[in-house]
Parts: structure tokens; sequence; C-alpha cells
């Protein structure tokens, strides 16, 4: 055994074990964390590493570090195996790989992904050097310039190492196939051969040495990514989007307490957090000023657990922790701050956006949960609470008032308790009790009588569907009203279930076990979409109006559903022009959440005015057209805040069907398109 | 300490209230009851008093009907025992006279140092029950009471005035307090809790007395507002409308006298 | 001697409360009615200074002891219930305040008489004193008797004038003698605490004085500011004054900001639109001033005026600060 492979072995095994004990630490941390149900689905997995692991769908979404990862990523899966042999070689010399180490094609595409690598890790550098994006504000920037330049370091010498053995005719290929290294190989050409033997090995020991630092390194920082992401994509949640995980009860409490009321799975999560912000970009809460940042959230509960998991195994787990400083911090309110919390508003961007499927959304509400346990929560919040709890409605009316809105039809709506119908239109708080929202109401009763749909209400049977309530926390309100929907709604005769709102229309479908067979529930956009294509509704009238759509988080995000509203804008007549943001992309207005429920907290700007500019901004729209009751409520607010009144309207879907489908001559003229 | 809280429960506003066209009273029959909302003030007062000086607090109310989950949910709140007391008749309302003479027999088995009710209710009309129980028990009675501060076996009771003055008022114990307002608002307890509570706690029960003879008021009719209602308007120049609005704050007791 | 009709006067500071005068007035048409006397019982220390006002009155009848200087709940109960016992009355009047609802209960179970609260107004039924109450949050009126041969009443402000029961005038005063055991009482005065100065809490207030758009602008917010502060309030306002940063958000009133429950929501420029007027659904008297006649506020007011605010508002503050 020469030095040299001693120092290689020795090298390896010091790495390997630091790297080893690292990673041996944060497992132990996770198994502090909550057991969870078995996986299974299999074979649906697999397709999803395909899609997200390995061709890295969602890491597009921004272009140029997108293809910059994506052959980073393929650049080390591809030259695994010249590291492998490098060090292989160092410990045995002359040692080769079999068939890796002289297959001509894989070395030939090796050598063009090292460029790849390299011309990806320029472009990371000089984005985070000089475009300088929001989106990694409080990442930890050092150790991702650090890392691109170790990257760099280990292409580059790959490359002169290649590339000097092509010189010196140690190669196991001819040139042709090592293309990029042969041209690296003649920077050195001129040099003697000892003195390019010498600079290899140079550059050989850098290469292995980098490697092995790096290795100690990736299991404590953002770059633990590496050995995790596979494992995060793998055991991704396969629930709906829409569907959250219910309460466990733990120390006698909801929610989380502790850290370690989080699962082992959650932990994963946070393991995962490339810190790439991009969560954070699409976060409305984040965009408005709040406190929030979904990218912090998840690197604070990192940090908060290991540095909980060292205290623990050190003291113990019985340790009086009110002496400990890192014990006695909570991780709600000391980690994490109430107002972070509370500033939520579910839309979802934040778990649609994350190249690694990180949830944020639940933990956000596991730790709500427990708040409200506590008192923390803003009386605005409770008040409506109770309100839900004593009339199962948060606008502190009675529940026989459900159906006072429907003393402004001309016709007679059924009542689905009584009589059978095929339909039960769910309607809804803010449909039912929201003066707001009167007209549109009465406007989609008559959409639906003339579509011919067969159409029941539950009249003062109905309680808020709960989804909100259980966003914001209240879990045991939520399965109340839950079970009494459910109830109401099993001793009536229907088969479908329609609503005009999507955070309804979310729990309806995602979130109710409905003993049984499970009942087709749709949006009323996807019933009047159908009506209009099979001619059940008529369009009487063309519009001739330029519109734009604004895609509600829980109907589009949550659900998937972005065509039929279109097409049934289409049907009308509406030439649709598009914002920037549309489709998953959509900028939510602030109400979900249970938001709408609690104090507005100091904002730089509003997402809904931020909304109504970027749509006062396509020139020619005047409609800015919605599709959930709360949009139609914000929306119209904010078009008055943000001083666009003369602008831009705010239109809900079904009132533009009705004005088509009223079969009348008058024309409603369209306001004037201003620029 | 030990803490009595006594809760009323009355119609709830929310609801549309009509008249019966036979006995020209409230119509009972569709009626939904809620405690009184500064009885709520008064159990946080109690529980937020309990977690300072320790005790504990005691619940009581008459069975009206639908009773159990309010006394369930003080019991998820940190009330350690609840009483309902059950009669005849209840459901159709009861004086507060009666409803005074009631909780008093209650409590001749409730040791207590301190009584804390709402300082009036949305219903009351022949007298206010905190201050009508205080009296039969032979107990010094404060109304209007925002705060409460325990010291030396005594209390100081911070009393409500208009216009932002209040007054601190020493009070020997043990008394009867009418609590205008709790320190902080009425806690929100979870609904599991509230759950929780149903299935774990019991609710003690005790019969009403008999009813002795009280000095009462008789209703002969009662009757809705007006609908349609518009502001009363005032007219004429800035100073004869300032001087209109000035003697009409005057004579709702809005404003103290300018001094 | 039976028969009369008692007002028990309320005093705070010295000051003679305004329910005192209307109940002064109220007791002066049960009186008529019941051809009686009608007498103040006054109850405090120095007594002189007190009776000054209350000329609507025939007589005064006068405890005077120093623990009755200031409102002492169970020296002043002991007093009142002395007095009432020696006399019987065919009704004594107290305030439905903080004063007379600690002592009308008392009054009435110690001297085993009924008690009739939330009194607005007396009429005469056939030569019968009746009553008419305001009940269920003002959603219902109750109407009965009052009991004879002696009953207690509380009296709530608004159906009667106040102006109408106040007379600069002494009427001749009788000091009652002092029931016994005034100074063993259980309850005392400590003192008065005032309300405290810095950024308020809004939906604590009694006194709110809102400010919408048709201030016009940030400077105008001054007058709103003298106002609120003459009334011994506290200016707040509805979104469009907050969006504009005329006023910080601890003030908005409305769907999104706070909910309030005063005695007393002066509307000054604003329209009434819904989101805002869910923050104030339940104010005791609320007072709209709008230019605009067809505002939605005066639908939900109970007074109004469209007289120009910018004019109003000073002459309003200078009113209240020296009558």
């Amino acid at each position: 055994m020469t030095a040299k492979s001693v120092i290689v072995l020795v090298g390896l095994l010091v790495s390997a074990a630091v790297f080893g004990y690292r990673v041996h630490q944060r497992v132990c941390h996770m198994r502090l964390g909550r057991p969870v149900e078995p996986f299974g689905h299999w074979g649906e997995r697999i397709k999803g590493v395909a899609l997200f692991a390995l061709a890295q769908v969602r890491i597009f979404r921004f272009p140029g570090t997108g293809t910059a990862h994506f052959f980073i990523f393929w650049g080390f899966v591809l030259l695994f195996p010249t590291i492998l042999q490098a060090i292989l070689e160092g410990v045995s010399p002359g040692f080769a790989l079999p068939f890796v180490a002289g297959f001509p094609p894989l070395l030939l595409l090796q050598d063009f992904i090292a460029l790849a690598v390299i011309v990806g890790v320029m472009y990371g550098l000089y984005y985070r050097a000089l475009a300088r994006p929001e989106r990694y504000k409080g990442s930890h920037q050092f150790e991702g310039n650090l890392v691109l330049c170790f990257i760099l370091t280990i292409m580059v010498t790959l490359l002169c190492s290649t590339g000097i053995r092509q010189n010196l005719g140690q190669s196991h290929v001819s040139p042709a196939w090592q293309p990029v290294s042969a041209a690296t190989g003649r920077l050195f050409a001129g040099l003697s051969h000892g003195t390019q033997h010498a600079v290899e090995q140079v550059a050989w020991w850098i290469h292995i040495g980098v490697v092995l630092v790096f290795l100690t390194l990736l299991p404590i920082g953002k770059h633990f990514h590496v050995v995790t992401s596979l494992f995060n994509v793998l055991l991704r949640n396969l629930n709906p989007r829409g569907w959250l995980a219910p309460s466990p009860r733990l120390d006698d409490t909801e929610g989380v307490g502790r850290v370690e009321h989080f699962t082992w799975r959650q932990m994963l999560d946070w393991y995962s957090c490339s810190e790439c912000g991009r969560c954070q970009d699409v976060c409305p809460a984040y965009g408005s000023g709040a406190a929030l940042s979904p990218k912090l959230l998840i690197m604070g509960l990192r940090a908060h657990l290991y540095e909980r998991g060292r205290a623990l195994q050190a003291f113990g787990a019985t340790a009086d922790s009110t002496e400990n400083t890192i014990l006695k911090k909570q991780v709600c309110g000391d980690v994490i701050s109430d107002e972070i919390l509370w500033s939520c508003t579910s839309c979802y961007a934040c778990d649609h956006e994350c190249p690694l499927l990180i949830e944020h959304v639940q933990p956000i509400v596991d730790m709500r949960r427990y708040l409200l346990t506590q008192q923390r929560a803003d009386p605005t919040l409770t008040g409506a609470l109770e309100s839900l709890r004593r009339y199962g409605n948060s606008f502190q009316k009675s529940d026989k008032q459900r159906a006072k809105w429907t003393t402004g039809l001309d016709f007679k709506l059924k009542d689905i308790r009584k009589q059978p119908a095929r339909t039960v239109w769910f309607m809804g708080d803010y449909a039912s009790y929201s003066p707001a929202l009167t007209e549109a109401t009465l406007a989609t009763a008559r959409v639906f009588q003339r579509a011919g749909l067969d159409v029941g209400l539950l009249y003062d049977g109905e309680r808020n569907a709960g989804n909100d309530v259980r966003r914001a926390g209240e879990e045991g309100l939520f399965e109340l009203l839950r079970q009494k929907n459910l109830a109401v709604l099993g001793k009536c005769e229907w088969e479908e279930i329609v609503t005009t709102d999507p955070h309804s229309y979310n729990t309806l479908k995602n979130e109710y076990a409905w003993n049984g067979k499970k009942p087709a529930v749709y949006h009323y956009s996807e019933v009047l979409d159908r009506a209009l294509s099979t001619g059940q509704l008529a369009v009487s009238r063309k519009l001739d109006c330029v519109v734009t759509y604004h895609d509600p988080c829980y109907l589009g995000r949550y659900n998937g559903v972005y065509d039929a509203p279109r097409r049934v804008l289409t049907a009308l007549g509406c030439r649709l022009v598009e914002m920037p943001r549309n489709r998953d992309r959509a900028l939510c207005c602030g109400a979900g959440g249970g938001r709408i429920w609690m104090e507005e907290g100091k904002v730089t700007e509003r997402p809904s005015e931020n909304r109504v500019r970027e749509a006062a901004n396509l020139p020619g729209v005047q409609y800015f057209v919605v599709a959930c009751p709360k949009d139609l409520t914000m929306y119209r607010d904010a078009v008055k805040t943000a001083g666009l009144e003369g602008r831009l309207i705010v239109k809900d879907l079904v009132e533009l069907v009705d004005e088509a489908t009223r079969g009348d001559a008058r024309a409603t003229a369209a306001p004037p398109v201003t620029a | 300490m030990e803490i009595v809280v006594v809760i009323k429960f009355v119609p709830d506003l929310v609801e549309d209230l009509t008249i019966d066209p036979v006995t020209h009273l409230l119509d009972r029959s569709f009626l939904r009851l809620l405690p009184n909302e500064l009885d709520e003030h008064a159990l946080e007062e109690a529980l937020l008093l309990k977690e300072k000086h320790g005790g504990r607090v005691t619940v009581l109310t008459i069975d009206t009907g639908d009773v159990d989950e309010t006394l369930f949910t003080a019991v998820a709140k940190g009330a350690d025992r609840v009483i309902k007391i059950t009669g005849e008749g209840f459901d159709q309302g009861v004086s507060n006279r009666r409803l005074a003479e009631i909780f008093q027999h209650a409590l001749a088995d409730v040791p207590f140092d301190l009584l804390l009710t709402g300082t009036q209710a949305v219903d009351d009309l022949d007298g206010f029950v905190g201050a009508l129980l205080a009296e039969r028990l032979g107990l010094p009675y404060v109304g209007y009471v925002t705060r409460v501060a325990a010291a030396d076996g005594k209390l100081v009771a911070r009393k409500e005035y208009p216009g932002g003055l209040n007054a601190d008022i020493t009070v020997s114990l043990p008394a009867v307090l009418g609590i205008q307002a709790a320190e902080k608002p009425p806690r929100y307890v979870v609904t599991s809790r509230v759950m929780e509570a149903m299935k774990k706690a019991t609710i003690d029960e005790a019969k009403a007395g008999e009813a002795g003879e009280e000095p009462g008021v008789t209703v002969s009719r009662m009757s809705l507002p007006e609908t349609g209602e518009h502001a009363e308007m005032i007219s004429g120049g800035a100073a004869e409308v300032a001087a209109a609005l000035v003697k009409l704050l005057r004579e709702r007791g809005v404003v103290t006298q300018a001094r | 001697m039976s028969g009369e009709v008692w007002v028990v006067v309320e005093a705070l500071r010295s000051d003679v409360s305004e329910i005192s005068y209307t109940m002064l007035a109220a007791g002066r048409v049960l009186a008529t009615g019941l051809k009686s006397r009608l007498s103040a019982l006054l109850i405090g220390h120095p007594l002189e200074k007190l009776a000054g006002t209350l000329g609507a009155a025939d007589l005064v009848l006068g405890i005077e002891h120093p623990t009755l200087a200031e409102f002492n709940p169970e020296a002043y109960l002991r007093a009142a219930t002395a007095a009432i016992e020696a006399h019987a009355p065919r009704v004594v009047l107290f305030g439905h305040t903080a004063i007379g609802t600690d002592l009308a209960s008392g009054v009435a179970h110690r001297l085993h008489l009924p008690v009739v609260t939330s009194c607005r107004s007396f009429r005469f039924d056939g030569g019968e004193p009746q009553f008419s109450s305001l009940t269920c949050g003002g959603k219902i009126t109750a109407t009965g008797a009052l009991p004879a041969p002696s009953c207690v009443v509380t009296v709530m402000p608004g159906g009667y004038k106040a102006d109408e029961g106040r007379v600069s005038q002494a009427p001749p005063l009788e000091i009652l003698p002092l029931p016994a055991g005034l100074e063993t009482v259980r309850t005392s005065f400590n003192e008065f605490i005032e309300p405290p100065a810095g950024d308020v809490d809004i939906a604590k207030q009694e006194i709110l004085v809102s400010v919408g758009r048709g201030i016009q602008n940030k400077d105008n917010i001054a007058l709103v500011e003298a106002l609120a502060k003459s009334l011994g309030g506290v200016v707040c306002g509805s979104r469009p004054v907050i969006d504009q940063g005329w006023l910080p958000i601890t003030r908005l009133v409305g769907k999104s900001g706070k909910q309030v429950k005063p005695k007393l929501y002066l509307a000054v420029g604003i329209s009434g639109a819904p989101e805002h007027l869910e923050g104030v659904s339940e104010a005791d008297t609320m007072i709209a001033v709008n230019t605009d006649g067809k505002a939605p506020i005066f639908d939900v007011a109970h007074f109004g005026t469209t007289c120009n605010a910018l004019e109003l508002l000073p002459i309003l503050t200078e009113k209240l600060r020296s009558p």
C-alpha cells in the first residue's frame, strides 16, 4: 500500500464517517416524530419519481435556473462513476471501473455533461451575484455560492485530469470520444510531460479533496436534499391536494405543541428544502409584506428540530425544560411566531410550486390547531368561530335565515329535504348571507332554471361546509359541521352536488366521508359548461366584451378546474385575455384560510389590489371575472381602494351567463374600452 | 377563592321575535335561548381570578331545556363544578325575582367567597338577578364591574361610569358583583375540548325550591317596534343643529355634564 | 306621605347626572297624574350645591354624611332604604345606570316592593299609572300597570327631555335622619380613575366619532379629533380614511376593522356601506352627519342631519366644551 492509497483511504473513511454520523443524527431526530400510515401505491409513486425527480418538471417553471439545475443534477448522476473511479484509483492505482471506465459513448456523454454542468454553474453564480432574485432573501447564500464553486472545481479538475491524460496517452479512449477534455488538455499541451503529470495529480487531489469535503457538508445544509429528495418524492402525499390530515390528540392537546408532534415524514420534507425560495415568490402573504415566508418557515422548523434533537439527546427527554433555554423554546411562538402562522391564506401556491413537493400548508394548520387551544387567536376570528358553532355560519345570523335570499325569486326552489331532486345546490355562507352576493345568487338560480337543472336547496338545514374552519385550525368544529351536513344530506334523495363556492366545493369533494358511494361534486362553472356545450342552455345574445379570468385557489390550484370556466366565457362570446399570473399561478385574493375572519395585519400592498392592478395593466380588458364569492367581495373592494373604479368592473361568471342567456334583446352596453 | 357564577338564559336576539296574538306576550314557542352575554363575561372573570388566585369555580343555571352544552363548555373552559336546577315551567320564562329565590335556595349547600353574574340581561324587566340575589344572601353588591382585584381578604372592584370614567370600590368578602365586562373577552374553547367535557364531565342536578310570595310585575302587553325606521332628522343651520345635538347627547346620558 | 313620587338623584363628582333630570321630568308626569307631590331624594355630601338645579321637584329630601360624598353602594342602599321605608312613596324612580341599578333591586327586596326596570315613559289609563319599558335589545316594548300600593322603577333615557326636568332653583330641603350603620358598611369608595391617554382600543370605547370620505382631507381630521375630545370619546373611521392614511389601522370600524359597541356613534361623512355598518351594529345611539340625504346610513342611524360637517363640527365642539 502506497502512502497515497492510505491517505485516500483514510480520507474516504473519515469523510464517510462524518457524513454517516451527521446523517445518523438527523435520522435519530426524525424518529422523534409521529408515525405515519403505510405508504402503498408504489406504481404511482415510481411514476412520480420519474416526473418530479428525474424529469424535474416543476423546476422548469423558472426556465433559466431550472435548465441549469437539470443539467447539474443529471451531471452528478452521470458523472458519479467518474468520481467513484477517481477515489478507487487513489486507493488502488490502476484500478478501472469495469465497463463504465472505458465505454466510449458514456465517456462522450460525460464529457458534454461536464461542460453543461460548468455552464449551469456559471449561470447559477451569475444569477446569485448579479440578478440577486428576491426569493433568495433569507436563504443561506454563502453556502449556495460555496457549493456552486465546489461543483465548478470538481468539473474543472475532472476535465483537466482527463484532458491531460489524453495528452499523456493514459486514456482508455481516443480524444475523439472526449472532445471537451481534449480541448481542456490542449491548454496544458505546451508543458513538459512531467509538469503535466504533476498538474494532473494536483487536479486529481483537489478533485477528490473537494468531493470528500463536500460529502461531509452534505447533511448539514440545504444540500442534504441531494440525499433526501428522492425519498421525498417517492414518499409524497398521494391524497387529494385539498385534503388535510386530521388532528392528532397528543399530550391532551390538539395539533402541534412541540416539534416532536409532527410526523417523521413532515420532518423529511424539511430536510429536503433546498432554500430555493420559489414558495416565497408565489406566496400572497409574503408579497403583501406580511410576516410569513413559507421558505423561512420550513428552514426554521428544520433548524429547530436539529437544535432540539441534540438538546434532548444531551439532557434527556425528562430534563427540566424550564431550565434549558433550547428545550424551553416553543415551536409555536418562539420558532415560528403566531403572526406568521395566522398570515397564511392556505392558497396552496407554495406547495404547488415546490420542486421537491414539500408541504407547507399542513404544518401551518397543525400549529394553528395548537394556537387555538391556547387562546392565541385574534378576537375577530374567535368571534366568527363562535358564530359558526352556534349558528353554522360566520355572519352572526340565524341559521333560519339562510334561505332568506330566495324571497327575491319569482319561482320556488325545491326543498330537497322534502322533495327529491337530481342536484343539491349547496349554497355556502356568502351566497346565503352576504348582501353583496344576493344579486349573483339570484342570477345563479335563474340560470340554473333556464338550463333546466333539477335543483334543490337544503334551506336552513345547510351549515357552513367547514373548509376554512378546518384551515383556521378548529378541527373539532369542522368535524361537527361536517357531521351535521352529512346527516341532513343523508336523509335526502339526490345524485350530485353543485356549489358556487370553491371552498365548499373543495371540502365536499375531498374531505367529506360519504358512507358508501362518493357523489359527484361540481362547481357551477362545470355544470354551466356542460349545459352550454350540450345546448341545454342557449346563448341568446353573445356578449361583446373583453375579459380576464381569475382562477380561484380552491377551484384551480387545489382541484385542477381551469378550463370549464374559460369554455363558458368563450361560449358567451367574451374575448379572454389572460393575466401574466394565470391558472395555477393565480394570485390568491387573500381571504382564504380563515383570513377573511381575521384582522388585516400590516400590509405594504394587499394581494387583492396587486391582482386588480395586474388586470388593469392588460389593455382593453373591461371585466375582471371571478367564480368565487370571496373573490367577488375582495375584488370589488380592491377596485375601490386601488382607485380603479372607472377602469375595471368585477363580475361573477354567472352574471355574464345570466346576461347572455336571458333571451331578451336588451343590450346592456359594456363599459368603454380603456387602455 | 371559591367563586360561584350564576347564568341566566335569555332570548337570542338574532332571531326574529314574535308576539303571541292571544297572550300579547313574547311568543316563546320557537324562541332560541342562549346564555346572557354578560353572564359569559362573569364566567370569564371568574376563570381569570381562579387562574390568578387559585380556588374553584362553580357555575349554576336553571334548566330552560337546552343548557347542557353551555355547562359543558364552561367545564371545558375551566369551571370545576356545574349545576343545573330543574323545575316546572322554566322553559316558559322565569322572573328575575323567582330566579334569585331559586339560586339562593340552591346555594345553601355551596359555600363561596365571591359570586359573579352579569350586571344585567337583555330581557330584564323586574330587577337584576345579581342585585336581588345579593340582598337575599345578605351580601354587599356592586354592579357595572369591569375589573376585580383581590388583596388581603378584600376585593377592589372597578366600576364603570359613562364617558370612560371608572371608580374603584373596596368590597369585603363574601360579596356579589355584577359584571359589565371581563378583563379579557370571554375565551374561545375549541370544540374538541367541549366534546371531551361532554364525555367526561357530569352536570350536578338540583331541584328548585318552592316559590315564595314575591312582589311581581305584570306585563299586560308586549309589542314590536314599527318597521321601516328612518333616522330622526334634525334640520336647521349649523348652530341650531349643534344645539339640538348637545341636548340629545345629554338626554341620552352619553355625556356627563361638562365641567 | 304616601302617594308621593320620588326621584333618587344621581351625582358624580359633585355634578348631578343628566338622568336625574330625565327622571324629574318623568316624575312630574306621574305626580301630576297621581295628584301628588314630587320629591327628590338626594344622597351625598355636601348637599346645597347639588340641590341647586332640582327645582323641578317640590321638595328635596337630603341625607348627608361624609361617607356619602361619592357613590358607595352599601351606604347609599342603607340610606335610600331607610328613607323610602319611612315615607312609603307610591313610586320611586332610580336611574337605569351604574348607580341606580345597584340600588333599585336592593331597596325592592328589603322593602318587599315590586321593581320594574328599563322604563322609558309613563302614562295614565283610567287614573292608574302605566309604565312602558324597552326590552330585548330594544326590540320589544312592554307595558303594564305600575304595581300598587308602592313600587320601584329604573328609568332609561329617551322618553323625556332632560331639559323638562332641569330647573335652576333649589326647592325646600328637608334633612332626613341618618340611617344606622353607615360606618360599618362593607363597601367603600376609593377613588376615580380617569380614562387613559394614548392609542386606544376603539372596541372598548363608549363614545366614538367616526369619520368617512366625506371629511374630504386629512387636515379636517383635526376638527373631528377636537369634537371627540370634547365628548370624552375617540376618533375612528371607515375604510377610505384608513386607506388614505388619515387614521391608523387601529381606528378602523367595519368588516375588516373592529367591531364596536359604543353608547354613542357619531358618523361624520360616512355613507353607510354594509361593510362599515357591520362593525357598529350595536351602537346605543347613532347620529349621522352626511350632506347626502339619501345615504344608507340614515336607515340605520337613530338621528341624522344633512348639515355640512365642516361647519357643524367646530360649533358642536364649542358647545360641548362650554355650554
